[in-house]
């Protein structure tokens, strides 16, 4: 008896490709998306921007530089891309235009190496009178910050050894009283040496820092927010648009099926009987899954507002704009998975497939800034990457409407491609 | 029911209400409908009867204008099907309950109504009239999944009629209902038709056509094989002859040869036979005996609906 039940089960499963398709495809397909993100498939592990900004030129600073440009887990920048390779390049970051940039959002971190750090670049023991590095940061980003704090220190410890070295023959002659002439010419002649090997280390551009070579602060830094210092709730308007943008997809995705269920049903025949035509119908539903999705991205920052402290109302022009954009596209995304989907089990199975995925590589189970680069730019073909963006831009950033052009331009042309195919191919219901 | 309000703006003047020349279908290799004419008058109701498959639904889709037709033309007082001013004469009742599961009686029928263009007093009005036309005045409220099934076939047709068409197409309306409701639809199909509208009726229950229509066409094979009232039909069909009913017992196989023998034919172990003269009833019943079958009872019938539509369309299973 167990037998014919268990032949039965599988003949059922077998023919119902949703069930089949949410069963097989989906798991590998999240396993995939999910390995590439940690596991660093492709040697493609995320690599921290960070700007650089020397304003000392002091042989210690340019180690230091050479250092953190060495390490293969930062991409440093000292002054802005050109927009085009042949124009000439842009002038260097200043402390200003650095912070103007991570507040901006193109680097999480800025390092600002100040005038005279050359003269005391080492501060063991709580040296005071060292310069400090300034580390500007987005506090959106809490991991880049420490990293980038760790591998400073590293570097100095493996990139500047002559200045480590001449630093302690000071401390030598500061606490213990001095080298004898002999003593003093020895260790000269070392650092000589010394600076013949860094130069031929330079000159062939390898990195020999070792794997592990631990921190212990020697290199004073002064760590400050640039961006988010003054949030209450740091991450809750970030979470509030990536959850939201999810669910809304789902909403718009389920709400679009009812075409199916007209279609199953006969009203959508009955309906386009009566004076209303296809375009009027998918028009009116364009609409209301906008408003419907709107509402509920509503509902959500309220309540992020009433218990998370989300500062939603001194940032309402934003979340308009953002809101009605984002609803938007998001409606005509389930418009066109409706119109193309033959039954509502099908649209069941697709929209969850497809809106995992977005949200997975787009950034609503995970920030994009914390993924490796090409998946940050499979990223930009979702809605949700797009929209988070925008949302962080008013929440986080606090940026006026006017910076959320590239996001609502985009959300709004996604928008409307889709609608426009979601017509084209909803003429199979129009006429037989 | 209030009758105070006209359901069809029918004028002396209008030109038939619906003509259909030479109308054509095809998917892919199957013909639909092949070549149908037909016209409709005011006031009338044509029974459109034929086997599942014949072409009806495909026909009836047609003159809505929810399938486009390879060859030939339909016209609603004079407009093409896809006109507005067809589809604002034009009023279809789908055998599928097409109506929102989620709303109540009066939201659905003036849901339809808006998208027939009706608006304010006159949409309130219409929808009245409806609720009371299918008896669910009482139910207006109430959504529509709560319906019993008969109330559903009630406000489906409601929600058919509710801009006041003067051409009614009804796709099988009684499908699924008990003798109660069928009946009150049979009376408020009587109540339109009776108002002047041009009532197009498909169905499978003989009995229906013979009692609501005033002439019958029967389709198969996408062809209008005849079509007449039902005397004409049962006239054209059987002439003066009769049906001979009987049953015999024996075994089967044995029944089966001789009605064969005598251009007989079994219908749920009974033997039909048609005759000329009632006289032809002795000869039948001595050969049966000769052929050892022993007579249970035996009928004399006029042959109805029922009996062309089976001559007709021959009682082989069609799916």
């Amino acid at each position: 008896m167990i037998i014919p039940i268990i032949r039965t089960a599988i003949t059922g499963l077998c023919r119902d490709r949703a069930s089949l398709a949410l069963s097989f495809i989906l798991p590998i397909a999240f396993f995939s998306i999910f390995a590439v993100i940690f596991g660093g498939q492709h040697n493609s592990t995320a690599r921290i921007n960070v700007i650089l900004v020397d304003e000392d030129h002091s042989r210690a600073s340019l180690d230091l530089v050479r250092g953190l440009e060495r390490e293969s887990s930062l991409a440093v920048s000292t002054r802005p891309a050109s927009k085009n390779k042949s124009a000439a390049p842009l002038p260097e970051y200043t402390a200003a235009s650095a912070e103007a940039a991570v507040k901006a959002g193109n680097a999480p971190v800025a390092l600002i190496i100040p005038q005279g750090f050359g003269q005391n670049p080492i501060s063991f023991g709580g040296d005071n009178s060292a310069p400090q590095i300034q580390l500007l940061n987005d506090s959106s980003d809490m991991i880049a910050p420490q990293m980038v704090s760790g591998l400073l220190q590293k570097a100095a410890m493996t990139a500047m050894p002559v200045t480590m070295a001449e630093k302690g023959m000071q401390y030598t002659d500061q606490y213990i009283g001095g080298f004898s002439p002999e003593q003093r010419k020895r260790m000269d002649g070392n650092l000589d040496q010394l600076r013949q090997i860094e130069s031929r280390q330079d000159a062939a551009g390898s990195s020999s820092a070792p794997a592990d070579s631990g921190s212990g602060g020697m290199i004073a830094v002064k760590a400050r927010s640039v961006v988010g210092q003054d949030k209450r709730s740091p991450m809750i308007s970030f979470y509030a648009a990536s959850i939201g943008v999810m669910f809304l997809l789902f909403t718009a995705t389920g709400s679009a099926g009812v075409l199916l269920d007209e279609a199953e049903s006969g009203t959508l025949d009955r309906v386009l009987s009566s004076r209303v035509t296809m375009t009027t119908l998918l028009g009116g539903k364009l609409i209301y899954n906008t408003l419907l999705a709107f509402t509920q991205l509503a509902v959500m920052f309220l309540w992020g507002w009433a218990v998370f402290k989300l500062d939603l109302f001194t940032h309402i022009p934003g979340f308009l704009v953002m809101g009605l954009c984002t609803a938007f596209a998001v409606a005509a995304f389930g418009m066109l998975l409706a119109s193309i989907c033959q039954t509502r089990a099908q649209l069941g199975a697709i929209s969850t497939l497809l809106i995992l995925m977005m949200s997975a590589v787009g950034g609503s189970m995970f920030p994009r800034f914390l993924m490796p680069e090409a998946m940050q730019k499979a990223g930009l073909f979702t809605i949700n990457a797009w929209a988070i963006d925008g949302f962080t831009k008013v929440f986080w950033r606090d940026l006026p409407v006017g910076q959320l052009w590239q996001q609502v331009s985009v959300l709004l042309a996604v928008g409307i491609v889709l609608f426009v195919l979601a017509r084209r191919i909803a003429r199979r219901w129009e006429i037989a | 029911m209030s009758a105070n309000l006209p359901l069809v703006n029918a004028t002396e003047s209008s030109p038939t209400p619906l003509e259909i020349d030479c109308l054509s279908k095809s998917f892919g290799e199957v013909i639909a409908v092949d070549g149908v004419s037909l016209e409709l008058h005011a006031g009338e109701c044509l029974g459109l009867l034929g086997p599942n498959g014949a072409g009806k639904s495909t026909l009836i889709r047609s003159i809505v204008g929810r399938i486009l037709p390879d060859a030939g033309r339909v016209s609603v007082f004079g407009f093409a099907a896809s006109s507005p001013e067809a589809r604002a004469a034009l009023g279809w009742v789908p055998q599928e309950l097409a109506l929102y599961p989620r709303l109540t009686c009066k939201e659905n029928l003036a849901a339809f109504g808006r998208y027939h263009g009706l608006s304010g007093g006159k949409l309130t009005e219409s929808v009245a009239w409806c609720l009371d036309w299918a008896a669910l005045t009482d139910r207006a409220g109430d959504l529509e999944k709560n319906l019993s099934g008969g109330m559903k076939r009630r406000l489906n047709m409601a929600a058919g009629i509710i801009h006041r068409p003067r051409v009614v197409l009804m796709d099988e309306p009684t499908v699924g209902v008990d003798p109660q409701s069928r009946n009150r639809i049979f009376e408020m199909i009587e109540a339109l038709r009776d108002k002047g509208a041009a009532i197009i009726y498909t169905t499978h229950y003989m009995e229906e056509a013979e009692r609501l229509c005033d002439r019958v066409a029967i389709i198969d094979h996408g062809r209008i094989i005849a079509q007449g009232t039902n005397q004409e039909l049962v006239h054209s069909t059987f002439a003066s002859r009769s049906q001979v009913v009987a049953r015999f017992a024996g075994p089967a196989d044995e029944v089966s040869l001789w009605v064969e023998q005598h251009a007989g034919h079994l219908v749920d172990g009974s033997a039909e036979f048609t005759i000329e003269h009632s006289t032809e009833i002795a000869g039948l019943l001595d050969d049966a005996a000769h052929a050892g079958l022993e007579l249970l009872d035996v009928t004399l019938r006029r042959p109805n609906l029922e009996s062309v539509f089976l001559h007709l369309t021959g009682r082989e299973l069609r799916d």
